[in-house]
């Protein structure tokens, strides 16, 4: 390396000081937007949370008072439809990817898996519209919830396949010793210890597609009164938040960052409480 | 005993026809069976994809041919599509984003591995993983009524003044621009791309750095000469994956890019991407021409950006030391 000369040594530790600082910016810099948006989705959204907000309906244009009670109610009830379709087939398929296969197989698989975890939100909405709206002709809250489902698979496969491998295989010897069939081995012994990071997982999952709007679009497609037929359209959370946010009217505006306070705390809320509920794993050091 | 230590899940799992063969064997296999079909969604799922994209385009690709990629009339009136403007768009978009999000992804991504003090670190990890769950649709709810007033106001007036006479830089300033879609989409990508860059920084053997350490470099020294070009190819893999995502962002940059389906010089004029066109125009998509020209659409966005994903997936699965599983989200 370059000699011990007092004078380089100098430089090279100004240098140091210099490229330091500007890292510690940058990361402020990435950090930064979080804050600015927190700070005025509080500012513009918190004054319009009322009870009204979440009880009513969407007014007309021009009569204030209106909520998003039936956007808040569609959204779960998307959940619970996706949820029905992720749920089940993402377990099941991460415990395959866990705990069966050949090595070679299962290395494809999850590059299917992570490929698929990649595909753009809305193709999945141009696919369902493929798939369910334009065979039964109409939008509904099963396309909406096929299509949130579908993005659901792949995400619920990666994170309960790698929580069940970190079940230590001394669980599995153990049960296999005392002559428990493989497939009670593996329900009531591993997954059981790892249902905590599942959970955990689905959680994450849903708060994921919970904000999800283009693969809305057109299959939900929206709906400004309740839904009483989930055969038919129905509003949701993001929609509406983007129906809103394009509109020219202003009470509309206000409306639509009331509700992107709510979904960001419901969002948030779901984050944190994992973030919190997997504190105690041990972690490699950072 | 054969029969039952035989079936220790222990990879590769090999198959030998036993005598003594549990009496659950028939349930066993069962269960095995049903994961199996469950895994295989993800296959059939790609198919799937991939076959829906194709048959509802034929109709476009049947009459447009290759011309669609080449031509940059958008006329559903007179019925004449061309994805031109819209790839010009999405790529010009994507490329504004990395050029802003990589240097400060990385950087932070450093300074978090290298440079923070241990405090700092888990906060920031934190913060930046609630970033990264922001909806698309609530930073762009942000970027219309706070982004775009004070680009106009401040940034993008500056620029005009110093560099306006360059034509990347000419025209008026209406606020919505491929600037500002860019600058909305580096906001979307640089938590992806900071944390990947973070795992591949940290699966850097520590001797590596000791060993520059020993020779008496500064900290710089020691990240520059062993970490960061040890970690070349994966942070490499870490912005193509930003990349990938940066291609699909539909929502936040539908409502800042202006959705002008023009190929303009400047980065002050409105653009349009594929995504946004999608998002916009489906509902409203009047003959099957115009559906099908719209799906062909989604078929260029999906083929972009699942290549952009292969490459990606095949650059950090063969550095190692990343769990794949995290980089998806």
């Amino acid at each position: 390396m370059i000699a011990m000369n007092p004078k380089n040594h100098q430089w090279r530790q100004i240098k140091n000081v210099f490229i330091s600082s500007i890292f510690f910016i940058s990361a402020i810099l990435v950090v930064a937007p979080l804050g600015l948006v927190f700070y005025y989705l509080l500012k513009n959204g918190a004054s319009s949370i009322n009870w009204a907000f979440f009880t009513k309906l969407p007014t007309p244009v021009g009569v204030t008072g209106g909520g998003m009670a039936n956007a808040i109610l569609g959204t779960i009830q998307l959940l619970c439809l996706a949820s029905a379709l992720g749920v089940p087939l993402g377990i099941l398929g991460g415990v395959y990817l866990a705990e069966y296969g050949s090595s070679r197989g299962n290395s494809l698989l999850r590059f299917v898996a992570d490929v698929l975890n990649g595909v753009p939100s809305i193709i999945w909405g141009v696919v369902v519209y493929g798939l369910a709206v334009l065979p039964f002709k109409g939008f509904s809250a099963y396309a909406g919830g096929l299509a949130l489902g579908l993005m659901m698979i792949p995400l619920i496969m990666r994170t309960t396949e790698e929580v069940i491998l970190l079940v230590p295989n001394g669980y599995r010897e153990a049960a296999l010793a005392l002559g428990i069939p493989r497939r009670k081995m593996i329900i009531r012994i591993v997954m059981k210890t790892a249902s905590k990071g599942i959970v955990t997982g689905i959680l994450l999952a849903l708060a994921r597609v919970a904000g999800e709007t283009a693969p809305l679009l057109f299959t939900a497609f929206g709906n400004r009164f309740w839904n009483h037929d989930l055969t038919q359209p129905i509003a949701a959370l993001p929609l509406q938040i983007f129906t809103y946010a394009i509109s020219p009217y202003e009470d509309w505006h206000r409306q639509a960052w009331a509700g992107a306070l709510v979904l960001l705390m419901g969002i948030f809320v779901v984050n944190i409480s994992v973030r919190v509920l997997t504190r105690n794993r041990t972690r490699p050091g950072l | 005993m054969n029969g039952v230590l035989s079936e220790v899940p222990v990879s590769p799992v090999e198959r030998r026809r036993i005598s003594l063969a549990p009496p659950s064997a028939g349930q066993d296999k069962a269960f095995e069976t049903l994961t199996l079909i469950a895994s295989l969604a993800v296959v059939g799922l790609l198919f799937l994809v991939g076959w829906e994209l194709i048959s509802e385009s034929n109709l476009s690709i049947k009459k447009f041919g290759f011309h669609f990629l080449t031509s940059s009339t958008w006329d559903p009136v007179a019925e004449q599509y061309g994805a031109l403007p819209f790839i010009y768009g999405t790529f010009m978009s994507s490329l504004i984003a990395l050029i802003i999000a990589v240097p400060l992804s990385i950087g932070t991504a450093i300074y978090l591995t290298e440079l923070a003090p241990r405090w700092i670190r888990q906060p920031l990890v934190s913060l930046i993983e609630m970033l990264a769950a922001i909806p698309s649709v609530i930073l762009g709810l942000w970027g219309i009524f706070v982004l775009i007033p004070w680009l106009r106001v401040y940034p993008f007036a500056f620029l005009k003044e110093t560099l306006g006479w360059t034509p990347v830089f000419s025209g008026p300033i209406y606020g919505t621009s491929m600037l500002a879609g860019g600058i909305i989409v580096a906001i979307m990508i640089m938590p992806i791309i900071t944390s990947v860059s973070r795992e591949i920084l940290r699966a850097v053997p520590d001797l590596q750095r000791e060993a520059a350490y020993a020779l008496g470099a500064t900290r710089w020294e020691v990240t520059r000469l062993s970490v960061l070009s040890y970690a070349r190819k994966g942070l490499f893999g870490a912005v193509i994956l930003g990349l990938g995502r940066a291609l699909g962002e539909t929502m936040a940059i539908t409502m800042v890019i202006g959705n002008t389906p023009q190929i303009a010089k400047s980065l002050f004029a409105p653009g349009y991407t594929l995504a946004s066109v999608i998002a916009n125009e489906f509902t409203e998509a009047t003959t099957d021409l115009y559906v099908s020209a719209l799906v062909e659409i989604g078929l260029v966005l999906l083929g972009t950006t699942i290549l952009a994903n292969l490459f990606a997936q095949l650059l950090l699965r063969t550095v190692g030391g990343t769990t794949p599983a995290r980089t998806a989200q």
